[in-house]
């Protein structure tokens, strides 16, 4: 029955189970090997088909959809699989005029149609042609319980693992000799593991006593949920005292392994939060701390950067996966230029004034706001996260970091190493760190105070515009965005000490690692005041931060 | 006030107070507009700004009211809660309005509420709140917790099989005294105080990985856990962000939001929030003849079909429409005969029913259910039989339960203790 051609249908994404970020290229998968189908492969399984043909109007409708689920997962017609998946990632619809069954893609505002019996094309429909046989949370979980066991024969290694675990966290028979069957042909070792592990765990639920033993020393030291759970209840509720007893005894071990692994997480949480502060302070350590102008405006910058990434991905839709790369220096740059533009009109002529040019810059920033909001929305505007950067890196059941976060993290000492490199190893860095030091005397040397201090305002507020576009990966992006990280950013950067990058950056980290310590006892709200009742507590005893600067540095 | 309208007879003894105001006063209905156009609450408020606008078109294109031209005067509040006051006040007293539409917060609310009281003047409020309030003068819309809290933990319950909940709200009023409802109707229903956790955050928290790493850990001993979501605003889309990071999938933990709907969700990816909930008493999705006229006429007036519709809009079309009917019925603006005659009105809403006002100037509505879908719609999974009156005083809190809201005569209270037999003012 199953021609090379079909099975070249089954070779599906290796994500199917992953969840919702990889369903996009799963559809265009399906819809692309759709099309290339020779239609006399279809037109032989035209027959078996029918009866799933019956199975769709009645779908749609919310009294029969159960049953006729429960008939769609029976069913052995060759497409029921493409049709699961279809129908959990939302792209099968009915034809309003013939209720025709078929695949839809989005494009514009119609839709691509395929016929979902045979593959063939059926042109565009437009928006209100078709409807979307709708699902609820109740049909998804039983549509990824049904692929699960379906998918167990899969080539890719993903889609059997994710299979398994799917099926491990409601075992029923049928899985389980499924998955005893499949086991001595696995050639992958954690696909092995994972099948391992669901037969144990079926064991730990046997009437022999001496067999769930056995099974609780053949898990070990796993740190899944499930497991967990299992041994939680066989230490309080069974009779035997053997078995309670050593399923306790692991219980213990597990545990303590556990809260090991929950501490890593805090950390991993502290430094994550702390590289985010720390990025959207570098640049104010910068226009703050270098200059000693204190701008208002710098959350606007942010905020610049992060609608410079949202306007390249709006004009290049197609490169959502590399529009980081572009929108990094694409951010620097814009917000270097308004930067350049604010220096040069407002504040170089405001220097020794810090009250007027706090004003002004406050002013800035809300004309900057209100800017956005009229040109461009009031709502937040959406900005995608590219596959590449989304989803866990699972060490451990009971640990996983996030990839975003990891990547934020080593881009913000990038950011940070950078910078250094640039004050301390160029020419303009060195001119810099001389007008900074001591005006007079840099310009009796011959440096242009004027360009450099646009510069290196344009420098400060460049660099946060890339870290905008970091934050675009964690937060949403809207005219109020800047506002959100103004007074973290301060708060840094006199903590580290003013003038200090070394200072903004662990200031910034251990800010981080300190706030997320405090947070699971004392709740979000309780550590943001604590955090800040310590800096000012802080600042009292040491006015100048945690690395004040020394010597001529010290400017006063 | 005397130096005050000193300066308003000198100005009068130009000229030109007089000219303008009798003017104006004669040839049409003044409604005043009063949403933030920047700041903070814009991103929300100005959708309603533009309701209104088309509203007040929609009637003017039908003839006016009491044969006279409506005119919508706007004023931004921008986000300052002291500010909604003054504004409100230049509203009632300078532009001379009959009623007003406005406000988002209950801050700005409770800021407005005063002056609404002193003056005299009428208030719609179309936002989902707290309860616990009944203002002779304002007149509440959007949802009291009993039609929207209430209705969406019994959905999670009998429906989903919910047994552990999660209550996490941004700290503040609404939040605060919807999660304090909620507890005391959950322990009420045998939840066991172990069974519910409960979390506040600050306004636009953006950092959640602890959260929902703990939102995990207390769903992971087996039992079906959700969390009902009050958070606000900004601080939704990092959450939603970081549990699809997490592979939290609402499956596993469904999160049910009182406080996103279309709007919120147009500025977002909403591949991973695909089957997270939320209950308001209006979806864009709803089909009907009224919803479809709704959006068409929006979509129109706004000049774009890419723009979505939303609950609070629904209950100024709401407010608006039973403004009008009370007008017409006391064939004046006057603010106590509209009061009067406003309560016992009823108007289509868009879900197909019929809302009406009622004497403790709430309305009833029905409850819906919708999971979010990944064109960023909602599809009903639920919806309550019949329409739900709306109750300003909690049943479920200790405090509030003797007191009920009337203001019809002879009662004509807003905070009323039915064992005491004492009238407490309008509000506590």
């Amino acid at each position: 029955m199953r021609s090379t051609d079909k099975s070249s249908i089954l070779k599906l994404h290796p994500n199917i189970l992953l969840g919702s970020k990889a369903h996009l290229t799963i559809v265009l998968t399906i819809f692309a090997q759709l099309f290339f189908l020779p239609f006399n492969a279809l037109a032989q399984e035209n027959t078996d088909n029918a009866v799933i043909l019956e199975i769709a109007p009645k779908l749609s409708d919310k009294k029969t959809r159960n049953s006729a689920l429960e008939q769609l997962i029976a069913s052995d017609a060759p497409m029921s699989r493409e049709w699961l998946i279809a129908l959990l990632d939302g792209v099968l619809y009915l034809r309003k005029s013939d209720s025709l069954p078929v695949f839809a893609e989005k494009k514009g505002k119609s839709f691509k149609i395929v016929n979902a019996s045979n593959g063939n094309h059926e042109g565009e429909a437009g928006r209100r042609e078709v409807s979307k046989i709708k699902i609820n949370n109740a049909i998804r979980g039983k549509l990824r319980a049904a692929i699960a066991s379906i998918s167990l024969k899969d080539d890719d290694v993903e889609v059997r693992l994710q299979a398994v675990k799917t099926m491990t966290r409601s075992l029923n028979d049928s899985d389980l000799a499924a998955i005893s069957e499949y086991l001595p042909e696995e050639s992958d070792k954690r696909v092995q593991k994972a099948m391992q592990l669901a037969l144990n765990l079926a064991d730990l639920s046997d009437a022999d006593d001496q067999i769930i033993i056995d099974a609780v020393n053949a898990i070990g030291i796993n740190t899944d949920d499930t497991v967990t759970q299992k041994l939680r209840e066989l230490s309080t509720q069974t009779e035997a005292p053997e078995v309670a007893n050593a399923a306790s005894e692991s219980l213990t071990v597990i545990e303590k392994r556990i809260s090991l692994y929950e501490k890593i997480e805090t950390l991993f949480f502290g430094l994550s939060l702390g590289s985010v502060l720390a990025m959207a302070a570098i640049g104010l350590a910068i226009t703050f701390g270098v200059m000693g102008v204190i701008n208002m405006a710098h959350g606007e910058m942010i905020m610049l950067g992060a609608y410079t990434t949202w306007a390249i991905q709006t004009v290049l839709p197609a490169f959502i996966e590399y529009s980081l790369f572009i929108a990094v220096p694409a951010a620097f740059l814009v917000a270097f230029m308004v930067g350049m533009i604010i220096e040069i009109l407002v504040i170089r002529h405001l220097y020794g004034r810090p009250l007027e040019t706090l004003l002004a810059t406050f002013g800035i920033s809300l004309i900057l706001q209100q800017t956005v909001r009229t040109l461009i929305s009031p709502q937040n505007v959406p900005v995608s996260n590219p596959a590449w950067m989304s989803g866990l890196w699972e060490i451990d059941p009971a640990l996983s970091l996030a990839i975003n976060r990891v990547v934020i993290f080593f881009f913000c000492l990038f950011i940070f190493f950078t910078l250094m490199w640039l004050l301390k190893y160029t020419n303009f860095g060195l001119k810099v760190r001389a007008v900074s030091q001591n005006r007079q005397m840099a310009r009796a040397l011959g440096a242009k105070s004027g360009s450099i201090d646009a510069l290196t305002f344009g420098l400060g507020a460049g660099i946060a515009g890339v870290a905008g576009v970091a934050l675009t990966q964690l937060s949403n992006v809207g005219p109020n965005m800047g506002q959100a990280y103004i007074v973290d950013s301060f708060m840094v950067v006199v903590f580290g000490g003013v003038g200090n990058l070394w200072g903004t950056l662990l200031a910034g980290l251990s800010l981080g690692v300190f706030n997320k310590l405090l947070e699971p006892w004392a709740g979000a709200v309780v550590a943001k005041i604590v955090v800040l009742v310590f800096i000012i507590m802080f600042i009292q005893k040491y006015p100048k931060g945690l690395f004040p600067q020394k010597g001529r540095a010290a400017g006063d | 006030m005397k130096p005050r309208s000193t300066f308003v007879h000198v100005i009068c003894a130009t000229g030109l107070c007089l000219a303008s105001a009798a003017a104006t006063a004669a040839d049409t209905i003044k409604v005043g507009v009063l949403h933030s156009l920047s700041g903070t609450m814009a991103i929300s408020e100005t959708t309603l700004k533009d309701t209104m606008l088309m509203l007040v078109e929609q009637q003017n294109a039908k003839g006016g009211l009491l044969g006279k031209e409506l005119e919508a005067v706007v004023v931004d509040p921008a986000s300052d809660w002291p500010l909604f006051a003054e504004k409100a006040r230049e509203l009632i007293e300078v532009n001379e309005v009959d009623a007003v539409f406005g406000a988002w917060t209950s801050v700005s609310r409770k800021s407005v509420l005063p002056v609404f009281e002193e003056l005299n003047s009428l208030l719609f409020y179309p936002v989902q709140y707290e309860g616990e309030e009944s203002s002779k003068n304002v007149f509440y819309t959007g949802a009291a917790p009993n039609q929207q809290a209430i209705p969406a933990v019994d959905y999670l319950e009998e429906e989903v099989g919910v047994e552990r909940w999660i209550l996490a709200g941004t700290d503040y009023v609404y939040p605060r005294t919807t999660n304090k409802i909620l507890e005391a109707y959950l322990l009420d229903k045998g939840v066991a105080a172990e069974d519910i956790m409960i979390n506040y955050t600050p306004f636009g928290h953006s950092d959640w990985q602890s959260i929902v790493s703990d939102i995990k850990k207390f769903g992971s001993t087996g039992k079906k856990t959700a969390v009902v979501s009050t958070i606000n605003g900004d601080a939704n889309v990092p959450f939603y962000k970081e549990l699809g990071t997490q592979g939290v999938s609402a499956e596993d933990i469904p999160v049910i939001a009182f406080s996103v709907g279309e709007e919120e969700l147009s500025g977002i990816d909403t591949a991973p929030l695909v089957g997270h909930l939320a209950a308001w008493n209006y979806f864009m999705s709803v089909e009907t003849d009224e919803n479809d006229e709704f959006i068409e006429g929006w979509h129109k007036f706004i000049g774009t079909d890419e723009r979505v519709t939303n609950d609070p809009m629904e209950a100024h079309y709401l407010g608006f429409n039973m403004w009008v009917k009370a007008v017409e019925k006391a064939g004046t603006t006057d603010p106590d005969a509209v009061q009067a005659a406003i309560i016992g009105v009823s108007v289509p809403n868009l879900t197909g029913g019929l809302s009406s006002m009622l004497p403790n100037h709430h309305i009833t509505k029905p409850v819906l259910i919708g999971e979010i879908q990944d064109d960023g719609q909602f599809d009903v999974v639920s919806e309550t039989d019949g329409l739900v009156a709306g109750d300003a005083w909690s049943d479920f809190l200790p405090d509030s339960k003797d007191i009920v809201a009337d203001w019809r005569k002879p009662m004509m209270c807003g905070n009323y203790n039915v064992k005491t037999g004492k009238c407490s003012g309008q509000n506590l």
